[in-house]
């Protein structure tokens, strides 16, 4: 069932060329069918998988039994809610795209491939695996930016690829190291938890968490990671973004959980304070610089250094001392915002994109007023302004509020000030989302205001269910968390070993 | 019976949000019904709220792990809930007949509701994320009220200031909640105040915080002169049941906590009694009727605060349900003149109580309440929390009083100016195009507000009094006396009448004395200056540092290792490159000579086998 999931995508997209001659439409709309099955798929899983603890729809097949690398792929709280996410985010993604005229059964067949590259990393119980999964995301990442971006999209290719890409080698050294360290020597993600490897050795320990951690610091991003990632999100194409932001990054926060917590756990907790600190500054640092941006892009590109840095605080505080408790709702609100994320900046990045489609250019001075001429862009726009900077009533409310009282409320009298400080990123958040909505879409027409179109039927149906989910999320979360709780509990006792 | 609990924000929450989306979903079509079906769904909430009132319904759910969140009526939150659901329906009645059909009139209404119903959530909430998510909401519904007009960029930023503000305050509430989560193990509001050591300071601190930045006290009281560029109704709304009072309803639900903590009981009241006092001041300086009425609301939200502060709840509610129904009279005034007459100035409103009678009756009415004019509700209500604060500190008393004075002194600036007659320097239509004209349903809601607002001077009699007090639950609170309650309505009366003499005899205070408390002490230019700018400068900077140094420091590793590729293309490869080329050249010039020999002609061979066989003789002569 499981690999169905995962590689359903990448059978579709080779059937596409193995069919001869198929109309643009036909195309788009097995995308769309192949997308829509997929995320079927992932609610019957999800239901299958009820709000136990532990793995399901588990499978172990013979790999390169040479170095004790296995097929090994398997469900669980965290994994589900992301493996819902990737089928959604790529449906929309899909749905978007009907507008889309260059190349489509390339552009079809390189998404429905990395859908596949996705859900595998989000399902894989090796570390091979994972390794694998993770560098085919770059692959084809660097084809979607280089092939249908725009501006100084090679460059902006190139840069996304060399920079991620060397992320990725420094962590296959740290998943080598984990390796190395085990005994029996292995890359089964199951076998690591279960026996920490190097639990001697604290000094090999902290090298192969700075190797992990650096690796997926710079999938992440965290501050000072993170510049590829502002040109990546503006030369791509919009659903390229979407998936960036909403999925990809999703890559790094999810190896530190998966992988580095209850992996490495002495070193985490020894080093929980550094991991805290970059956290805090990526909060900070990406609202800020946020906040001063005039390329629509390159804002909500900054917003998810913010973003992301919550969940790295969150992380670190689920390491350093404090109550149980507390902490696990720091580890759910931490998994909770790894979903609220890619909804709600899906959502605007592909907003973002409708905006790029009329008038060829991401500067919010050049706009103004497009309440009057696009009513509906607009309310789209405001609700996911609205939902980034977390107002209660969507998800980001629900995950940033578990995370700022799990960080505070663990008890320390330093991480009490790291909370309070990391609470200020909500009101910079606050007030470059105002400053956004002031300057394009409210207030007098700008010069360009005049090409800006309502949205089409296509664009509708791909933005508004990310943000209906965010809103159900943010008011009825009990389905969500329920399935992320036993996780979080199992991975807070997994650090604290 | 739990239904009725969720029933109670829901049905106007649920109406508004149908409402907007029907607006962004079919289009401007919905407008025409929009008021009818508005003023249903907050009909329909107020007998929610009397039925809630009597039945008390409490109903918890799971919201994270295992903390639990709720939602109940008790009886400080049926006070509350029965008249944020009267006054926001009458206020929906009003906007009923104010709002032209040209307006955008489903997206107002339906803000309004959502705006209500998260009123209602706060109030009935038991824990501080349910507390904090209605509370968060009506901020931004505010915004979008206040900026209901959103083409106007002054009003556009007018909610960005508004919201901004008060979420810097909201701030507090999530810190709070993680310093209760650490204090209690538990979100419950109940048990705040039970939170052990340092701990308890630190969620008094965040609540603290939140509710004046909600509430608009000092040092945030410039966010509501901002506010007041939204429609009147919105006002009549934010600054009467909404919004600023849900910073009051906080802090008097919590009284306990800050009791407990003592600091910031004493904090509190003092705040509160200050912003009474010099907010006051501001309002005695105002030009601009609406301004006036804002910077009043702050001052009487200060006895609100204040009455937190020295232990009196239920003169701090009764304040507050008293102010509830004589502000939202007062801004459906001024909103009524401003649709007909198109001002809000004070000296051009000369004689517009005369044009329009009810309108001018209620305003009165609901004035010399703000007066503290005996028999009405204001005067009552604030000499309960006065009482209170006697006991605390004589001093704190004192500035009450004054502040008490200061607010029979602008009330009657406003009443001469409304009723004194047209003169010749008196002009109409200075903001808008007035209609000339107010409407049956804009009038439908003024007797009822103004009754409200004189029949709550029930609150000065001592069974009342103390039936209130049980419907609340509060423990036992001081009362004034007889003696005290004639002095304030005397010394009113007094202010009024010499306000009166004054004013008829043309005296005026020179502008610069006035023009702090004009200008709101300037606490919004210092906000911008202090805050605000610096900030944005330092983004900017962060900005620039972020894409010269640290990008830079990507590019220059990046430039580093293609200079470092250059010099091994050019430096070390055409050495290496060279050797290999040199040994190469070597054999082949080796091989030339070797081909030499190679002629095919019998006797080169021979000469040459002949001179290798001399060679090897020789060297086997040498050798041997």
């Amino acid at each position: 069932m499981l690999s169905l999931v995962i590689f359903l995508p990448l059978a579709v997209a080779v059937g596409l060329y193995a069919v001869p001659r198929l109309s643009d439409r036909v195309v788009a709309w097995s995308w769309i069918v192949a997308c829509a099955v997929d995320f079927a798929l992932v609610i019957a899983m999800w239901i299958g998988h009820g709000t136990g603890d532990g793995i399901s729809y588990e499978a172990n097949v013979r790999w390169i039994p040479s170095v004790r690398a296995g097929y090994h792929i398997g469900v669980d709280g965290l994994s589900l809610p992301l493996l819902a996410l990737t089928s959604l985010l790529f449906l929309a993604c899909a749905i978007y795209s009907l507008r889309q005229e260059r190349q489509v059964r390339a552009f079809a067949a390189l998404f429905l491939f990395l859908q596949t590259v996705s859900l595998g990393l989000f399902a894989a119980l090796d570390l091979l695996l994972f390794f694998v999964f993770f560098d085919l995301s770059i692959v084809g990442m660097y084809f979607v930016i280089a092939g249908w971006g725009h501006g100084d999209r090679m460059r902006s290719a190139l840069k996304f690829f060399l920079y991620t890409f060397l992320g990725s080698l420094v962590l296959l050294l740290g998943f080598i190291g984990l390796y190395l360290g085990a005994e029996p020597h292995t890359f089964d993600m199951v076998e690591l938890t279960r026996t920490p490897p190097l639990a001697g050795s604290a000094g090999l320990g902290g090298l192969v968490l700075l190797a992990i951690g650096i690796g997926l610091a710079i999938k992440t991003p965290t501050v000072p990671f993170h510049t590829w990632l502002p040109p990546a999100h503006t030369d791509a194409p919009a659903a390229g973004s979407a998936i960036l932001a909403g999925i990809l990054l999703k890559m790094g926060t999810y190896g530190f959980i998966r992988i580095a917590m209850p992996m490495l756990p002495d070193a985490w907790r020894r080093y929980a304070w550094v991991i805290i600190i970059v956290g805090l500054i990526s909060v900070l640092y990406g609202a800020l610089v946020a906040f001063a941006q005039e390329d629509l892009k390159r804002l909500i590109a900054y917003t998810s250094v913010n973003h992301m840095g919550y969940i790295i605080v969150a992380l670190g505080a689920a390491g350093a001392v404090g109550d149980q408790a507390a902490r696990q709702l720091a580890v759910t609100g931490a998994v909770t915002q790894m979903v609220s994320h890619g909804l709600i900046t899906g959502a605007l990045f592909l907003l973002a994109g409708i905006l790029y489609g009329r008038a060829r250019t991401y500067d919010m001075g050049r706009f103004g007023g497009l309440a009057g001429g696009a009513p509906v862009f607009s309310g789209l726009v405001a609700v996911g302004a609205f939902a980034s900077l977390g107002l209660p009533g969507f998800s980001g409310f629900i995950a940033e509020f578990q995370i700022f009282t799990g960080v505070i409320g663990s008890g320390g009298t330093a991480i009490v000030v790291v909370g309070a400080l990391a609470i200020l990123g909500i009101l910079i958040t606050a007030a470059l989302f105002l400053r956004l909505l002031h300057r394009t879409v409210l207030g007098p027409p700008g010069e360009l205001t005049a090409q800006v179109t309502d949205v089409h039927r296509s664009e509708l149906g791909a933005v508004a269910p990310l943000l209906v989910l965010s809103v159900i999320i943010g008011v009825a979360p009990r389905f969500l968390l329920d399935v992320i709780e036993p996780f979080s509990a199992a991975v807070v006792s997994l650090v604290a070993r | 019976m739990s239904a009725l609990a969720w029933l109670l924000p829901a049905v106007p929450i649920a109406t508004g949000v149908l409402l907007l989306t029907g607006r962004f979903t079919l289009g401007r079509r919905t407008d025409k019904a929009a008021p009818a079906i508005a003023v249903t769904a907050a009909f329909v909430a107020l007998g929610l709220a009397i039925a809630a009132a009597v039945a008390r319904p409490v109903v918890t759910f799971p919201l994270f792990g295992r903390l639990p969140a709720g939602l109940a009526v008790d009886g400080l939150s049926a006070a509350l809930v029965l008249t944020v659901t009267s006054v926001s329906l009458a206020i929906l009645v009003f906007s009923a007949g104010e709002f032209s059909p040209d307006e955008s009139r489903t997206r107002f209404f339906g803000l309004m509701l959502v705006f209500t119903g998260a009123m209602l959530v706060t109030v009935t909430a038991t824990d501080l994320v349910v507390l904090l998510m209605g509370w968060e909401v009506m901020g931004a519904m505010s915004y979008a009220l206040i900026g209901f007009w959103w083409r106007d960029p002054r009003r556009v930023g007018s909610g960005d200031v508004s919201f901004i503000t008060t979420r810097a305050g909201d701030l507090g509430l999530y810190f709070a909640a993680g310093a209760a989560l650490a204090g209690t193990g538990s979100l419950d509001l109940g048990g705040l105040a039970a939170a052990d050591g340092h701990w308890r300071n630190l969620i008094a601190a965040g609540v603290v915080l939140a509710a004046l930045g909600k509430s608009a006290q000092l040092p945030f009281s410039f966010w509501l002169s901002r506010a007041m560029d939204g429609p009147s109704p919105v006002s009549a709304l934010l600054h009467s049941a909404t919004m600023v009072a849900a910073g009051a309803y906080l802090l008097l639900r919590l009284e306990p906590l800050l009791a407990a903590t003592g600091w910031a009981a004493t904090l509190v009241a003092w705040l509160g009694a200050l912003t009474a006092l010099l907010l006051g001041a501001v309002a005695l300086a105002q030009r601009d009727v609406k301004q006036l009425l804002a910077a009043s609301t702050c001052a009487q939200i200060g006895f609100m605060v204040l009455g937190a502060g020295a232990g009196s709840v239920a003169g701090g509610i009764a304040q507050l349900v008293a102010h509830a129904a004589v502000k939202s009279l007062l801004f459906l005034g001024a909103g009524a003149w401003l649709t007909a007459l198109g001002t809000k100035d004070l000296t051009e409103l000369h004689g517009a109580a005369r044009r329009y009678r009810l309108v001018g009756v209620t305003f009165g009415v609901g004035m010399l309440a703000l007066a503290g004019v005996p028999p009405l509700s204001l005067w009552a209500t604030k000499d309960h929390v006065l009482s209170a604060a006697l006991e605390v500190s004589p001093a704190l008393y004192a500035v009450g009083l004054a502040a008490a004075l200061l607010s029979a002194g602008y009330a009657a600036r406003a009443i001469i100016a409304v009723t004194r007659p047209v003169d010749a320097a008196t002009r109409v239509d200075t903001e808008q195009t007035g209609t000339r004209h107010v409407s049956l349903l804009e009038r439908v809601p003024l007797p009822a507000l103004a009754a409200g607002s004189a029949v709550l001077g029930i609150f000065a009699l001592t069974p009342v009094y103390k039936a209130w007090k049980d419907l609340l639950g509060t423990g036992p609170e001081p009362s004034p006396g007889p003696a005290e309650m004639a002095v304030s309505g005397a010394l009113a009366l007094l202010v009024l009448a010499a306000a009166w003499t004054l004013m008829r005899h043309g005296r005026r205070v020179g502008a610069a004395w006035t023009a702090p408390a004009l200008r709101w002490f300037y606490l919004e230019r210092l906000a911008e200056l202090l805050v605000a700018r610096p900030v944005f400068a330092l983004a900017k900077a962060l900005a620039r540092f972020d894409d010269r140094v640290i990008d830079g420091g990507v590019r220059a590793t990046a430039a580093t290792g293609q200079s470092a590729a250059a010099l091994a293309g050019r430096g070390v490869e055409i050495r290496v490159d060279g050797l290999v080329n040199a040994v190469g050249r070597g054999a082949r010039r080796l091989a030339d000579l070797a081909r030499r020999p190679q002629t095919g002609q019998v006797h080169t061979y021979y000469a040459q086998a002949t001179v290798l066989f001399a060679v090897l003789i020789i060297i086997v002569l040498l050798v041997r």
